[in-house]
C-alpha cells in the first residue's frame, strides 16, 4: 500500500498539460508559445516516468524521455532563431502581427 | 575504548593506516604531486619575476596553522557533541530507532542540513581571510594585521559592516526577482555539498550519480546570475549577467568532458566508487596521460564556473562596475561573495576526489587528508587571482570552444581507449 | 501511518510548487517572471522525477532543460524586446475560449484517468538506472540514438544559419 498512485501523477500531469494548452492559446509572444511547448512536453515526461515506476515500463521509458528532453532542446534552439531572425526584420514577435508571410 | 570514540574513528576511517608510505605507488604519487605542485609555483614566479619565496611561505605556513587550529577545534567540538549524545542518552530517550523511516531520514537529514551550514560557514570565513592574505603578501605587503591577531577577525568586521549597511531595492528593480536572486544563487552552491564525500561514510546523501549532481548544481548557478542581472533594473547589470551566464555554460563542457575522460578509467559515477578506486596511491591524476590534461582542463574549467580571475570579467570593478551584482549591497552583496567561495570549495572538492585520490593517504584520518588536498587547490586558484591578468571576454570564448573543448575530446578519447588496452 | 502521511505532504508539496509555477508561467503578465516561473516549474518536475526513482533522468532535466533551454528562452526574451521599456508587457489573446477549451479537456483526461484498470503492481525499490540506461542507449536504441546526434549538429548548424546577421554587401 503506497502512500501516491499512478492517479495521483498523472492528474498533475493533466493538469501540467492544460496550462501549457492554454498558454499556447492565449499568449502573444512566440516565447510566451515556446513555455506552452515547454509544459506540454514536461508533462508527458511526467507520464511516462509514472508508468515506468508504476505499470513496470522500467528503463526503456526514462530512454524515451531522455529522447524527448533532447529534442525539445533542439526545437526551442532553432524556434528561438527564427524569433531572432523575425525580430530583426519586423521588430515584433506579436503572434498575432506575424502574417505577412501568410498565402 | 568508549564505544563512542571508537564509532567515531570508525566514521573517520578510510584512509589508508600505515604511518609511511608502504608501496612504491604512493611514494611516486606524491613525488609527482610535489612536482605539479611546485611547477605551478614556478610558472608563478616566472611571472611575477621576484623573490617570491616569503611571501607564499608566509602565506602558506601561518593560515595553515590557523587551519589547523579551526580544524582540531571542529573535530573536538564534533567529538563533545558525540559524547553528550551518548551521556544523555537522548536518542534512546526519544525512541529514534522506533521512529518510522521517513520521520528518521528527515530529523537526519536536518540535522545534515546544520552540520553543512556551520561547515560552509567557517570554511567562508577562512577563506576570505585568507585571500586577502594571500593578497597582500603577493602585493609585497601583510594585508589586515589590525582587526584581531594577524587579522583573524577582519572577516567578522567585514560580515558586520555589510549587515548594518542600509537594504537598497533599486526603484524600478523587480522586488520578488531581487530578493530571490542571491537565494538561488546560494540554494545552488550549498545544495553541491550534499554529495561531498569527506570520508568513506561522512557523506550526506550518497548518490549513485553524485558528479552529475554537483556539475548539475553549477548549471542551476547560471539561472541565479540571469536572475541577479535582470532584477536589478541596470544595463550594465544586465550586460555583466549575460556575459557570466554565457561563460559559465560555455565552461561546463570541458570541465564535464575532462569529467568524463577520468570517469572512463572507473565505471561508475558514485563519487565514493570513485575515490574507492583510487586507493593505495592510485590516483587517477597519473594513471594515464591523457588524466593529467584532463586535470589542468577541469582547473581551468572551474576557474571560469566561479568566475574567478583571469575568468572574472563579470565581476571586475574596472570593467563592468562589478557586473551582475552592480546594485546589490549589504547582505545581499555578502550573499554572493559566500556563494562564490562555497562553489570554490565545491569545485576543488570535486577536482580531488575524481582526480587526486579524494582521502587516501598515509597517518592522518581521512577528512583531514581531503580538507588538506582542497585546501590546496583553492591556495593555488587564490594565487592565480592575484598573479595572471584577466582574459577579454571574446579571449575567453575563443579559448573555450576553440581549444579546450577539442582538447576535452582528445582526452575523452584518449582516455577511453587507454582503458581498453591497459584496463 | 506517519510514513504514508509523510509521503503524502513531500508529494502534494512538490506538485503544488509544479502547478503554482505553471499558472504564474501560463497567466503571469510579466513575460520575465514567466520565464523564471518555469524554471521553479521544471525544478519542480526534477524533484518529482527524483521522488519516482528516475534520478538520472531528474539530472538530464536539470542539465538540458535548466541549464540550457531555460536560458536560451532568457535570451531570447531579451533580444527581442524593444531595450527601452524593461517592464515587458505580455498581452493576451482570447483568455476566455483557451480557458474554457481547457478546463473541458481537464474534465476529459479526468474521466479517461479514472476508467481504466490498474494493473495490480507494487512498484520496486530503487535501482541505480544509469547503467540500465547506458545498456538500453547502446543496444536497443542505438538507431534513435545515432540519429538524435545527427538532428543536434543540424539544429546546431540550422540555428546559427538562420540566427545570423546578414552581411552586408
Amino acid at each position: 500500500m503506497t502512500a501516491i498512485t499512478l492517479p495521483e501523477i498523472l492528474i498533475v500531469g493533466a493538469i501540467l498539460f492544460v496550462l501549457g494548452l492554454i498558454a499556447i492559446f492565449t499568449r502573444r509572444n512566440a516565447i510566451g508559445i515556446l513555455m506552452g511547448v515547454e509544459l506540454v512536453l514536461n508533462s508527458a515526461n511526467l507520464n511516462f516516468i509514472g508508468f515506468a515506476r508504476f505499470q513496470g515500463l522500467d528503463l526503456h521509458a526514462h530512454v524515451v524521455v531522455l529522447f524527448v528532453i533532447l529534442l525539445a532542446a533542439i526545437e526551442a534552439a532553432v524556434f528561438l532563431a527564427i524569433c531572432l531572425a523575425i525580430f530583426r526584420n519586423f521588430r515584433d514577435i506579436a503572434a498575432d502581427r506575424l502574417h505577412d508571410l501568410r498565402g | 575504548m568508549e564505544q563512542w570514540l571508537q564509532y567515531f574513528l570508525q566514521i573517520a576511517r578510510g584512509a589508508d593506516w600505515p604511518i609511511a608510505a608502504t608501496t612504491v605507488q604512493q611514494a611516486l604519487g606524491f613525488f609527482v604531486g610535489f612536482l605539479l605542485f611546485l611547477t605551478v609555483l614556478l610558472v608563478i614566479r616566472r611571472v611575477q619575476g621576484r623573490n617570491w619565496v616569503p611571501d607564499v611561505v608566509a602565506s602558506l605556513l601561518i593560515p595553515l596553522f590557523v587551519f589547523l587550529g579551526v580544524m582540531s577545534g571542529v573535530i573536538l567540538g564534533g567529538i563533545g557533541a558525540l559524547y553528550v549524545v551518548y551521556r544523555t542518552r537522548i536518542l534512546q530517550q526519544i525512541g529514534f530507532l522506533t521512529w518510522p523511516r521517513g520521520a528518521q531520514y528527515l530529523l537526519m537529514g536536518v540535522l545534515a542540513f546544520v552540520l553543512v551550514l556551520i561547515l560552509i560557514s567557517v570554511l567562508v570565513l577562512f577563506f576570505v581571510w585568507w585571500e586577502r592574505k594571500i593578497a597582500g603578501h603577493i602585493q609585497n605587503r601583510y594585508g589586515p594585521m589590525e582587526t584581531g591577531a594577524y587579522g583573524l577577525l577582519q572577516t567578522i568586521a567585514d560580515g558586520l559592516k555589510l549587515f548594518v549597511k542600509e537594504d537598497i531595492i533599486p526603484a524600478g528593480a523587480d522586488p520578488i526577482l531581487f530578493t530571490l536572486a542571491p537565494g538561488i544563487i546560494i540554494a545552488a552552491a550549498f545544495a553541491a555539498y550534499a554529495a561531498i564525500p569527506f570520508s568513506e561514510h561522512l557523506v550526506v546523501a550518497r548518490m549513485n550519480i553524485g558528479l552529475l549532481w554537483i556539475v548539475a548544481m553549477g548549471s542551476l548557478v547560471v539561472i541565479g546570475i540571469l536572475m541577479a542581472g535582470w532584477a536589478q533594473n541596470n544595463k550594465w547589470g544586465l550586460f555583466g549577467g549575460m556575459r557570466s551566464a554565457a561563460q559559465v555554460i560555455s565552461y561546463e563542457i570541458p570541465g564535464g568532458l575532462a569529467l568524463l575522460s577520468a570517469l572512463t578509467l572507473v565505471g561508475s559515477l558514485d563519487l565514493v566508487d570513485i575515490a574507492r578506486a583510487q586507493s593505495g596511491g592510485r590516483w587517477l591524476l597519473w594513471s594515464s596521460p591523457f588524466s593529467v590534461v584532463a586535470f589542468i582542463i577541469y582547473y581551468i574549467a572551474s576557474l571560469a564556473e566561479t568566475n574567478r580571475t583571469p575568468f572574472d570579467l563579470p565581476e571586475a570593478e574596472s570593467e563592468l562596475v562589478a557586473g551582475y551584482f552592480t546594485e546589490y549591497s549589504g547582505i545581499r552583496f555578502s550573499m554572493f561573495m559566500l556563494a562564490e567561495y562555497a562553489n570554490m570549495f565545491a569545485v576543488s572538492a570535486l577536482a580531488t576526489i575524481v582526480f587526486l585520490g579524494a582521502w587516501h593517504g598515509p597517518w592522518l584520518p581521512a577528512p583531514v587528508w581531503f580538507v588538506l588536498k582542497v585546501f590546496t587547490l583553492v591556495f593555488i586558484m587564490m594565487l592565480v587571482r592575484w598573479t595572471f591578468p584577466r582574459f577579454r571576454v571574446d579571449q575567453l570564448m575563443v579559448f573555450c570552444w576553440k581549444f579546450l573543448i577539442p582538447l576535452g575530446f582528445v582526452c575523452l578519447f584518449g582516455n577511453a581507449l587507454w582503458a581498453l588496452w591497459f584496463g | 501511518m506517519v510514513d504514508i502521511w509523510l509521503e503524502r505532504v513531500l508529494f502534494y508539496s512538490l506538485a503544488a510548487i509544479t502547478i503554482g509555477s505553471a499558472l504564474v508561467v501560463t497567466f503571469g503578465r510579466n513575460l520575465v517572471r514567466s520565464a523564471f516561473a518555469l524554471f521553479f516549474t521544471l525544478m519542480g518536475m526534477a524533484a518529482i522525477f527524483i521522488y519516482l526513482a528516475a534520478d538520472f533522468v531528474a539530472i538530464m532535466q536539470i542539465f538540458v532543460y535548466i541549464g540550457g533551454i531555460l536560458v536560451l528562452i532568457l535570451f531570447g526574451i531579451w533580444l527581442t524586446h524593444r531595450i527601452i521599456d524593461l517592464d515587458i508587457r505580455a498581452g493576451r489573446v482570447q483568455l476566455v475560449p483557451g480557458v474554457t477549451l481547457g478546463l473541458v479537456l481537464l474534465l476529459v483526461l479526468w474521466m479517461a484517468i479514472r476508467s481504466f484498470a490498474l494493473l495490480d503492481r507494487v512498484p520496486a525499490g530503487y535501482i541505480a538506472t544509469s547503467r540500465g540506461i547506458g545498456r538500453l542507449l547502446l543496444t536497443t536504441y542505438l538507431l534513435p540514438f545515432e540519429i538524435a546526434s545527427v538532428a543536434l549538429l543540424v539544429a546546431l548548424v540550422g540555428a546559427i544559419v538562420i540566427g545570423r546577421k546578414e552581411v552586408e554587401r
